[in-house]
């Protein structure tokens, strides 16, 4: 299990996409590519952008398919970033 | 190629009434920028200060710079938001207190991911907001920021200025940058014939010039603008954007309308657009955002997560994955 947090990351705005892409290639993949199930701990995060989100997870999605979303656990959001995420999730798996 | 430009600072100049500031300003001359001011007042929106800032920094040489003595008492207001500075011009004026209800960010220039970072961790004291407040300022700024970053293709990035607004309890917010444009932006991926067609397909959802692909890229989702545009919709509220040669303007959605519908398409909404306008190279993006009528956050999140649902057909939502929250 690895578990990540976000507020350590990027603050508790969550809006630079680079850093966005950096925990993903950094963290993200690699414990998904060792099999590890995922926790993204959102905790102390008020707010994020969709820019963020998306660079975060749209690619795991894209490159594994849906299925990947069943290693990936969202743990701590508030309503704003848990529905930020939804609408990631909803529109990645639109265009796929 | 880059024109100059003169510009006219007229008496007053919002979203709501911008439209003759645009058309009178001169982008045929390409020798030099010349600015003049309305001799009695000068009442603008910020969006016009970060528009003549990034023009101005834009120019190297700047004795090609002619700015006419502002004889406005207001004139003091640009000094304060540091439009001289820009333009490289010496005012002869000195701001030595900040006034106790000056709510404002003055203007400020970003060429990267961190100085936006840093930006905008640091501007949010400045307007004396509640963290609900907040909330859609930091959103708008941080992603129209993060566009001319990402596709502005200027080393020069972003110029960004907002004002709160006592009386009508309003921050206004201007983003402006001096690079190829919404319509070379979208041109590399998407067939656009002019430059209201490429702001059209820019404010679409899943619309990105990095690809031809719906959903954009790992990088890009071609959901900022929308995004932005829908909260000046739910606010009921003003936003204009404005490159080349055209200007789409988001009309105020009157409170009769109760309610409140996101389009995919810009052209469902209450608007005026403008393809016969004075060219300018770059992108200005402006938008208004009332504290008074400041809709929750989630709330807007909710609708447009109902505009995505629309879009999608019934049949495959049953087969959808769903983020898993512990």
């Amino acid at each position: 299990m690895t578990e990540i947090k976000i507020l350590k990351e990027a603050g508790s705005f969550a809006e630079n996409k680079d850093i966005a892409k950096r925990i993903r290639e950094k963290k993200i993949m690699p414990a998904l590519e060792a099999g590890n199930p995922l926790i993204l701990d959102f905790e102390g995060v008020d707010s994020s952008t969709q820019s963020f989100i998306h660079v975060l997870i749209s690619e795991l999605i894209r490159t594994n398919g849906p299925n990947v979303l069943d290693e990936i656990s969202f743990k701590n959001c508030n309503t704003t970033v848990e529905k930020i995420i939804k609408i990631v999730v909803y529109y990645m798996q639109d265009t796929i | 190629m880059f024109f100059y430009m003169k510009i006219h600072l007229p008496n007053s100049a919002f979203l709501g009434n911008i439209d003759p500031f645009i058309e009178s300003f001169d982008s045929t001359d390409s020798s030099k920028l010349e600015i003049t001011a309305n001799k009695k007042w000068i009442s603008i929106h910020p969006v016009i200060l970060s528009m003549v800032a990034s023009i101005g920094l834009s120019i190297q040489d700047k004795s090609r710079i002619n700015c006419e003595d502002f004889e406005a008492t207001s004139k003091h207001y640009l000094e304060r938001m540091g439009l001289f500075d820009f333009l490289g011009v010496e005012s002869g004026m000195q701001i030595t207190e900040h006034e106790p209800a000056g709510r404002f960010i003055p203007l400020t220039q970003i060429t990267n991911s961190e100085q936006q970072t840093r930006f905008i961790t640091e501007m949010i004291p400045l307007l004396h907001l509640q963290p609900e407040q907040a909330e859609p300022i930091k959103y708008v700024i941080s992603e129209l920021v993060r566009n001319v970053l990402d596709h502005a293709r200027t080393t020069q990035g972003a110029l960004v200025c907002a004002q709160f607004y006592k009386k009508s309890n309003t921050i206004r917010i201007g983003v402006a940058d001096v690079g190829i444009g919404v319509y070379s932006t979208i041109r590399a991926s998407h067939r656009v014939s002019d430059d209201m067609e490429a702001i059209r397909k820019a404010l679409q959802p899943g619309i990105t010039g990095t690809t031809s692909k719906e959903g954009g890229t790992e990088l890009n989702a071609g959901a900022g603008l929308f995004f932005i545009k829908s909260i000046a919709k739910v606010n009921r509220d003003f936003f204009i954007i404005y490159s080349g040669n055209a200007m789409f303007k988001l009309l105020k959605t009157p409170a009769s309308s109760k309610r409140i519908t996101l389009h995919s398409d810009p052209f469902d909404d209450r608007s005026s657009k403008k393809d016969n306008l004075p060219n300018f190279s770059g992108t200005v993006v402006g938008i208004d955002i009332s504290l008074n009528r400041n809709q929750a956050f989630d709330y807007l999140l909710d609708l447009i997560r109902d505009t995505y649902f629309d879009r999608i057909k019934i049949k495959k939502k049953e087969k959808f994955k769903r983020a898993k929250f512990t």
